[in-house]
């Protein structure tokens, strides 16, 4: 079947609706989620999202684009920073305007809450002196993301915005550096479509699942990311991977920074509140990568608590908070610690460990969304990308928490006035091949192999591996051993066979393409962690322990070559008025 | 440990009808979610069982499917809190047609939330520069019913639905509320004229099968009184 759309959304998270809200009734749009839209990740994020209103007190974007920079340790491309955060104060106040409900300060206006990372300087002539934790974060809640989630499907339904629920992504179709739409199967029936358009988004998130604990939803397998490199299109920074130092222990289950920004302490096996050792002035609301290498680093040295599965955690402690606090303020994270672990956070700490959160790194773009088809800015036309799956880079090496939610709505709003600005002007090309018999192959070689290897057994593999070998600290050594593994695994892949043979919803057979994606992603991730010999934001080589600000102000771009192996190419960080320094807190 | 499980399964492909197939899980923990059995199936019995499911912790929505006899999220009961010893009985959620095993139509469900207007209606423009203003107690007066998840487990629970397929159901209704009382809509009798009919708020009988099976706790037929309460009000 083949369908025609001026613009085709694959993905209906935040960045995704938000794009979608932006699309005017004259264009033809179509939204491509595969699961039904108020199930996308983007519900998962708690915290906040942080604009500086000054609500709760004196604060201004740029207190919020140094952070960012600082928090990104200077990877992040100032130029796109600086967009970001001058416009969240006018995307938070048009959430507010859409009906989100927000949780309130006492005059009526939107409540805000310190985070990690997020700081103004004690002295406001002193811009780069010592700094204090300040109240960015809009919040409803512990449901930010959840609530955020909704008003933005609620603005789509409003909109009468086309979706195509659960259908999955399989192909992209690529003739020179023109985009000219994809292909998709509707998982319910099996039916294979083109979708032609003259415009195609990204916005499908990320790829947490290549790691064994992680935050994400088992459908963060970056099918987006994945396709992207699979078809000789470059991938961003790709070994930066944010670990969330706050996972809900053995589960991996997200529990705020908000818990920390509203007082909770993290303690080690002595009761120690262990980051007044690692960052004195703003203890646990360091950004997260530094609060994971803490955690880390005291488990290491013996002082983190043995739990029941032979892994070791250390301690959240909201229990001095007060019920009245907890029950208000943060009543779903506390709720997953009864439910899960049986905790009962009023009365005593949660075990929490790292847990693999958020990619930095992913599909190159400009600052309106435009995918970059090289390191020296190289547009494909037509073809946009916005959200975890992009890469502008405001993130940098390590993304500020509440930053995500930031980043959604600017950019996926930027990227829908991109798209109809482009479609002002642009005609649908002709597809000279026959991009749907690809997919059609893909499934009938899936469906027919009988070989002896799983998707489930591959899959777990490639997580342990990945965790073990490509996750908090890495070393070269670790790092090609993991190549040596994923070598395994592709040869491996090969031969898988599935049980499910119909085209009924065949879950089946979609964890299988996943699982390739992910094989995709771990490839982009691990070369790319090689190629760096330094340690900057989330990325920590234990053989290169310091930042190295004179051969890596880079971004790194790999591809794969003609022959379809990795190479990596370098491109220069957009410095402002920022200057690198030493990043402490 | 190990579990006797029966799951109705249903392939359209292959069955002229749903059958119950017995699993039995071995070396399960009791602090193992449901949803953990089903995978542990999927992934290493039997490949076809087919589910939804994606965060995995009673957030997103997709797994609520039908456990001896209620309607649940499979990521958010634990084994621990069943009758371990006895079998595990588990059904797609009820009044929906089956698509395959546990999956459901969702169709009817999705097309009642978006009948009530699921969005702000506003007739006044917000200022220009600055959010709206709300104290605090009207937002916290929102925050329960802006909860839900969508699901579907309380309106497939509600015997009111079983028996009149043009039901609103509970979901439909909270999310009425939801607007309803946001100081800042003006959607009005607009929104109320909708559900104030006999396949709307009426066909609530207080049977309280939605609260029980709530995920997210919430008090849902209070929140249809309350509407109920408006309407009457409206009326007089």
């Amino acid at each position: 079947m083949i369908k025609n759309y001026d613009v085709v959304i694959i993905g209906a998270g935040g960045a995704g609706l938000r794009a979608a809200v932006e699309i005017p009734k004259e264009y033809s749009c179509a939204v491509l989620s595969k699961v039904f839209p108020p199930r996308s990740h983007t519900g998962t994020a708690q915290g906040g999202v942080c604009a500086a209103l000054a609500n709760e007190e004196d604060d201004n974007w740029e207190n919020h684009a140094f952070d960012t920079v600082k928090g990104s340790d200077y990877l992040g491309d100032q130029d796109s920073i600086e967009t970001m955060c001058r416009d969240a104060i006018r995307a938070i106040i048009e959430l507010e305007h859409m009906g989100l409900p927000f949780s309130r300060t006492p005059e009526g206006k939107i409540a805000q809450r310190k985070f990690g990372g997020h700081t103004k300087p004690v002295d406001p002539n002193d811009p780069y002196g010592k700094r204090i934790p300040v109240n960015r974060a809009c919040y409803s809640a512990d449901r930010t993301g959840h609530v955020m989630l909704q008003t933005l499907f609620e603005n789509c339904i409003k909109n009468q915005v086309d979706f195509y629920s659960e259908y999955f992504v399989t192909d992209i179709i690529l003739e020179g550096k023109v985009c000219k739409g994809i292909v998709a199967f509707n998982i319910a029936t099996g039916e294979v479509t083109m979708f032609h358009a003259k415009a195609v988004m990204f916005a499908t998130g990320g790829y947490g699942r290549v790691f064994r604990i992680t935050s994400n939803a088992h459908v963060g397998t970056g099918d987006g990311t994945g396709l992207i490199y699979k078809n000789g299109l470059p991938l961003e920074d790709m070994e930066f991977f944010q670990f969330h130092p706050t996972g809900l222990w053995k589960l991996g289950i997200l529990v705020s920074e908000a818990a920390r920004g509203e007082g909770g302490i993290l303690k080690n096996k002595d009761g120690e509140r262990f980051m007044q050792r690692y960052a004195p002035t703003v203890m646990d609301l360091a950004p997260r990568d530094m609060v994971s290498r803490a955690i880390i680093s005291e488990i290491r040295e013996g002082r983190g608590i043995l739990g029941s599965d032979g892994t070791h955690y250390v301690n959240l402690d909201v229990s001095h908070l007060g019920k009245k606090v907890i029950d208000e303020k943060l009543p779903e994270i506390t709720g997953f610690a009864r439910t899960y672990l049986g905790v009962e956070p009023t009365k005593e700490p949660i075990p929490i460990q790292p847990t693999a959160h958020y990619a930095m790194g992913g599909i190159p773009t400009d600052v309106d969304c435009r995918v970059l088809a090289d390191e020296k800015g190289t547009i494909v036309q037509g073809l946009y990308a916005a959200g975890e799956c992009a890469c502008v880079s405001v993130h940098g090496g390590n993304r500020l928490g509440t930053n995500s939610l930031l980043d959604i709505v600017v950019f996926g709003r930027r990227g829908g006035k991109a798209i109809v600005d482009f479609l002002k002007t642009a005609e649908f090309s002709e597809i000279t091949s026959k991009p749907e018999e690809k997919t059609h192959e893909q499934i009938k070689k899936v469906l027919a192999n009988t070989g002896s290897e799983k998707v489930y057994a591959l899959r777990t593999e490639l997580q342990e591996w990945m965790m073990d070998k490509c996750g908090i600290f890495r070393t070269e050594a670790d790092l090609k051993a993991m190549i040596g593994k994923l070598n395994e695994l592709k040869e491996r892949f090969k031969n898988i066979s599935v049980q499910d043979k119909g085209l009924v919803f065949n879950t089946d057979l979609m964890e299988a393409i996943e699982l390739e994606n992910l094989l995709l992603n771990a490839e982009a991730t691990v070369y790319s962690a090689l190629n760096r010999n330094e340690s900057r934001g989330a990325h920590t080589r234990e053989d290169f322990p310091t930042r190295d600000d004179v051969n890596w102000m880079n971004h790194s771009f790999i591809f794969k070559n003609e022959n379809g192996d990795p190479k990596i190419t370098k491109k220069p960080v957009v410095v402002t008025k920022y200057k690198p320094m030493e990043r402490k807190y | 440990m190990d579990i006797r499980l029966k799951i109705l399964r249903y392939n359209p492909e292959k069955d002229d009808k749903p059958y119950f197939q017995d699993f039995t899980v071995q070396n399960v923990s009791p602090d193992w979610r449901l949803l953990d059995v089903l995978h542990e199936i999927k992934w290493k019995v039997d490949g076809t069982l087919t589910f939804r499911r994606s965060c995995a912790h009673g957030i997103c929505g997709s797994d609520g499917i039908k456990v001896n006899g209620k309607n649940r999220l499979a990521c958010s009961l634990l084994l621990k809190d069943m009758n371990m010893s006895k079998t595990i009985v588990i059904e797609p959620l009820p009044s929906l047609p089956i698509i395959k095993d546990l999956v459901v139509d969702m169709t009817s469900f999705f097309a009642k939330y978006e009948v009530i207007k699921p969005y702000l209606i506003s007739k006044t423009p917000p200022p220009p520069n600055s959010e709206r203003f709300q104290s605090n107690e009207d937002a916290e007066k929102l925050f329960e019913s802006a909860k839900c998840i969508l699901c579907g487990c309380c309106t497939t629970s509600c015997p009111s639905t079983w028996t009149n397929e043009n039901y609103i159901g509970p979901a439909a209704l909270l999310k009425t509320y939801r607007f309803a009382f946001d100081t800042r809509d003006d959607g009005g009798d607009e929104r109320l004229d909708i559900i104030d009919n006999p396949d709307g708020i009426w066909r609530c009988h207080t049977i309280f099968n939605c609260i029980e099976t709530c995920p997210k706790e919430i008090n849902i037929t209070w929140h249809i009184s309350q509407l109920k309460k408006r309407i009457s009000t409206k009326e007089m």
